[in-house]
């Protein structure tokens, strides 16, 4: 048996027997929609449909709907790529790296957090493919022979390594996540009482009887799949700093750039996962599952991760000055003095100033502050990529190739159009799929719940 | 596999009581055919004399695989099947080759160790379980034991003696067709 310290709060409040958490997880799952839920998915199905009909006046006349010129080449479309990759590193961060160390709270939020990578990273995905202008040759970037008798793509850019990254970290993630999925399905296999329920849920499950010898297996798969995908989301925003950082650009041509992007993203994903889990709890009644604790616990990693940003914001500065280097000096005093200083003002004040106030315990432990300041570091971590990519562009090294972006409806409606979405496929998950991981909940019950359900607890 | 056999399936309402009765089971000679269980219960496999699993080995083997594959394309790509000068590099950058060496290695022994756990669980989305009690996927953890495997050493009545005197709330028999 586990053995758990006697003054960390219960993760699970409410006394839960093991039945009990297959009653609450799977209620959305088995009752009709709420009509809630119908509202927020006819949303999101509206950003869709308005999206939809941006990105096709994009794809027929071309990438020039967007407000981009000869100067800035690269602006809302790779900011909103950049965004996206970034909140979905927590999901991977929440399913990995907290499990190999043992944090026991993730149990509650990993399945929704980790629905959110998968889903972000196809919003993600979306950006570069469209920037290409062409998006039927979007395969171009993959080692395939062609017609010039096999003049293969170059190994040697950032962008294809990008191109290996994402497509490793989707599929990768998708598999993590749906092998947790399986046993669920299983449960709700078994409690189905209509035919086509038994027969959906039967297949999604793969025939999952909970086994020991199956259920042996399974945790060491699971262990050696967080054991990759701890490196590997490291990898991932790594790889797409590098797009940046090895550039001749000043302002992206930086060695700070792959710590900075991945504590970036894990801080504006941490953002996210909570903007979603202050929702989700509510909407489908699982307080007792994700608890105040869970929430703290979230946010104490906000401002941690929230530091290490602002310290890398002033590094940055620092040493466009220290070094030297007049274009790189030029760079940072034009970010923050120049036509886009508001941008800056938005990214130093969202992404270092609020989340400070998570210093105190009554901040973190609030529901309303913490929903508002979730919101606050994803709007800042947007402006932090929008600074980074957009200020170091526009001012060009001849003055007469200066310019300044101004978006059209078209980068608007291609950014909702992710949002659509998203969000679709995040409200279709919250009502077809388990939203909370019963069998590793139901692990972690007896050590965390405080509660004596049990004869061993009563023995004990 | 279990078709026209006879099994007597005890149902334990804690996981340490189970682990308890797999061990006096076990010692008084009985058979347990398996245990099915609702999540993952620390200790089961080694109560129940399961040896660790060697997935981690073939997820290291994959691996191993991806990154020959990786390096092999990119090698023979850009250094023999059409070299060309990029920024003055050589046209073998073995450092501009990490990353999608250690993408691609961690692709296949993700893709791998998983294809190899579902095949070796026998796992796919068209099988149908064999459900001793359908309350193991909810909050039961339920002991399955073939009769006809333990008959020269003890009949039903002992068995089922056997499992309520180490804590089963009910035991059943099942049979499947």
């Amino acid at each position: 048996m586990q053995i758990t310290s006697p003054v960390r709060p219960p993760l699970v409040t409410g006394g839960k027997t093991y039945h009990d958490v297959t009653a609450d997880v799977c209620r959305p799952v088995e009752s009709a929609p709420s009509k809630a839920w119908i509202a927020a998915l006819g949303f999101a199905l509206m950003l869709l449909g308005f999206g939809l009909y941006c990105v096709y006046r994009l794809v027929w006349d071309g990438i020039g709907m967007w407000g981009l010129n000869k100067t800035i080449g690269w602006s809302w479309d790779i900011t909103n790529f950049v965004w996206w990759i970034g909140i979905g590193h927590a999901g991977t961060l929440i399913s990995a790296i907290l499990l190999l160390f043992r944090q026991k709270w993730r149990t509650s939020i990993n399945r929704a957090a980790e629905a959110m990578t998968i889903f972000a990273v196809i919003s993600a995905a979306m950006f570069p493919v469209l920037h290409m202008g062409r998006p039927w040759v979007g395969y171009w970037p993959l080692p395939l022979p062609n017609t010039f008798g096999s003049l293969w793509v170059n190994f040697n850019s950032p962008l294809l390594w990008d191109v290996f990254a994402i497509s490793t970290y989707f599929t990768v993630s998708l598999v993590f996540w749906y092998l947790g999925l399986v046993p669920d399905f299983a449960t709700i296999r078994d409690r189905a009482t209509s035919k086509f329920r038994q027969i959906f849920y039967g297949m999604l499950s793969m025939g999952w009887d909970g086994a020991a010898k199956t259920w042996s297996r399974y945790e060491a798969v699971a262990l050696v799949l967080a054991g990759v995908s701890a490196p590997l989301v490291l990898s991932v925003h790594t790889i797409v700093s590098m797009d940046f950082a090895t550039s001749l650009i000043p302002g992206w041509h930086t060695t700070i750039f792959p710590p900075y992007f991945v504590s970036g993203a894990i801080f504006s994903g941490f953002a996210m996962v909570l903007t979603l889990m202050l929702i989700t709890r509510v909407v489908f009644r699982l307080e007792d599952y994700i608890t105040i604790e869970h929430i703290e616990s979230m946010n104490k990693i906000i401002v941690l991760t929230g530091s290490i940003v602002g310290i890398a914001y002033i590094s940055e500065l620092f040493i466009a000055w220290y070094s030297g280097v007049p274009y790189e000096s030029y760079c940072f005093l034009n970010r923050a003095t120049g036509p886009y200083w508001w941008a800056y003002a938005m990214m130093m004040s969202c992404n270092v100033i609020t989340p400070q106030l998570f210093w105190l315990r009554f901040v973190r432990r609030n529901i309303v502050i913490t929903f508002i300041l979730s919101i606050i570091v994803n709007i800042g971590m947007w402006f932090e990529r929008f600074v980074i990519i957009c200020t170091s562009l526009h001012r060009d090294y001849l003055p007469s190739s200066w310019a300044y972006f101004k978006p059209t409806m078209y980068d608007v409606g291609v950014y909702l159009f992710s949002f659509g979405v998203f969000f679709t496929l995040f409200f279709l998950f919250t009502k077809f799929f388990p939203v909370i991981n019963m069998s590793e909940l139901k692990a972690v019950l007896k050590s965390s719940s405080g509660s004596s359900n049990s004869q061993s607890n009563k023995r004990a | 596999m279990a078709s026209g056999k006879k099994f007597l399936v005890g149902v334990f309402d804690d996981e340490s009581v189970l682990i308890d009765a797999i061990g006096k089971i076990r010692n008084s000679g009985v058979k347990i055919f398996e245990v099915y269980t609702p999540f993952p219960v620390h200790g089961l496999d080694s109560a129940l004399g399961y040896k660790p699993s060697n997935l981690p080995v073939a997820a290291f083997l994959f691996g191993l695989v991806g990154t020959i594959t990786a390096l092999t394309m990119e090698i023979g790509m850009m250094g023999f099947d059409w070299p060309m000068i990029i920024g003055g590099k050589p046209f073998i950058p073995l450092p501009d080759f990490i990353p999608i060496t250690f993408e691609l290695t961690v692709l296949f022994s993700a893709l791998g160790m998983v294809f190899t756990f579902l095949i070796i669980s026998d796992l796919n989305p068209f099988k149908l379980p064999l459900m001793f009690d359908k309350r193991s996927t909810d909050d039961k953890f339920v002991m399955a034991i073939d009769i006809e495997s333990n008959h020269s050493r003890s009949n039903e009545e002992t068995i089922t003696s056997l499992l309520r005197e180490n804590g089963a709330s009910e035991v059943n028999s099942k049979t499947f067709e």
